[in-house]
């Protein structure tokens, strides 16, 4: 009896230890009505990203329709999601597969 | 017009928020839940959009923690809008955060307008306004375009300040 719940603590430990591992990203997709400066500025003012890395992260959103925009624990991506739809930004989470 | 157009975005966020669910554990701890279905109306979905694209029981988990501070933070900044517009009209000045709060709650009003005008290609005039230059869609698709600039412009000045 006693043997067993260090056996079960164990398996906790390795669960919790691979779901924080598993890295997560954020993904702006395009929609029609936002404008090319605007989620440019929202990349660079709410993600922090340089200017440069915000405007190819535009166009990539523009021209393929989607864009990878941050990565990290699943937390820093809820916090990344929900700054970009309050600036109305099209943006989900995602686990990176 | 900006201040009715504002409005019409409060109005749409507050039934939102009026859905949200009477739940005796939100009285207890202040915290407020959103619902876990997205909303009917198309351009409160729009505004509201599912946090993950393809798992909606993760979608919805999410909605219920998180919608409550987006509709929060979508009514502020339209508050924040319409504080600083002058009675009667007249020329604004804004500061930084103002401005900022200006281009988002401005990107709302665009977002709604967008799901009503039904665009969905970039820069192209919606089809109704096509079939219709001087119908009612027209003079709200003209609107949508002055707002498009203001916020442009707006943002042009946010960048290079």
């Amino acid at each position: 009896m006693t043997s067993s719940a260090p056996l079960t603590e164990q398996l906790v430990d390795v669960d919790e230890v691979t779901a924080a591992e598993v890295p997560w990203v954020t993904i702006v997709w395009n929609d029609p009505v936002n404008l090319m400066s605007y989620v440019t500025y929202v990349f660079q003012s709410l993600l922090g990203h340089p200017r440069p890395k915000a405007e190819k992260l535009m166009l990539d959103v523009h021209r393929r329709g989607r864009a990878t925009v941050s990565s990290g624990t699943r937390e820093q991506m809820e916090s990344d999601v929900v700054k970009l739809q309050g600036a109305g930004l099209w943006a989900t989470l995602a686990e990176d597969k | 017009m900006i201040a009715d157009l504002v409005d019409q975005v409060r109005q749409l966020l507050a039934a939102r928020r009026s859905e949200q669910p009477a739940d005796p554990l939100v009285k207890l701890t202040g915290m407020n839940v959103g619902q876990s279905t997205p909303p009917q109306d198309p351009a409160l979905a729009r505004l509201l959009p599912d946090l993950h694209a393809t798992d909606a029981e993760l979608a919805g988990g999410l909605r219920v923690l998180y919608e409550p501070d987006l509709i929060a933070a979508k009514d502020a900044d339209a508050i924040v809008l319409l504080d600083s517009l002058p009675r009667g009209g007249g020329t604004v000045r804004l500061d930084e955060p103002t401005a900022q709060a200006w281009i988002r709650a401005l990107n709302d009003v665009r977002l709604a307008m967008g799901v009503r005008l039904e665009i969905v290609a970039d820069d192209e005039e919606p089809p109704a306004v096509t079939e219709d230059p001087d119908g009612p869609t027209a003079g709200m698709y003209a609107t949508y375009r002055w707002l498009s600039a203001v916020q442009d412009s707006l943002v042009s000045a946010l960048m290079d300040g």
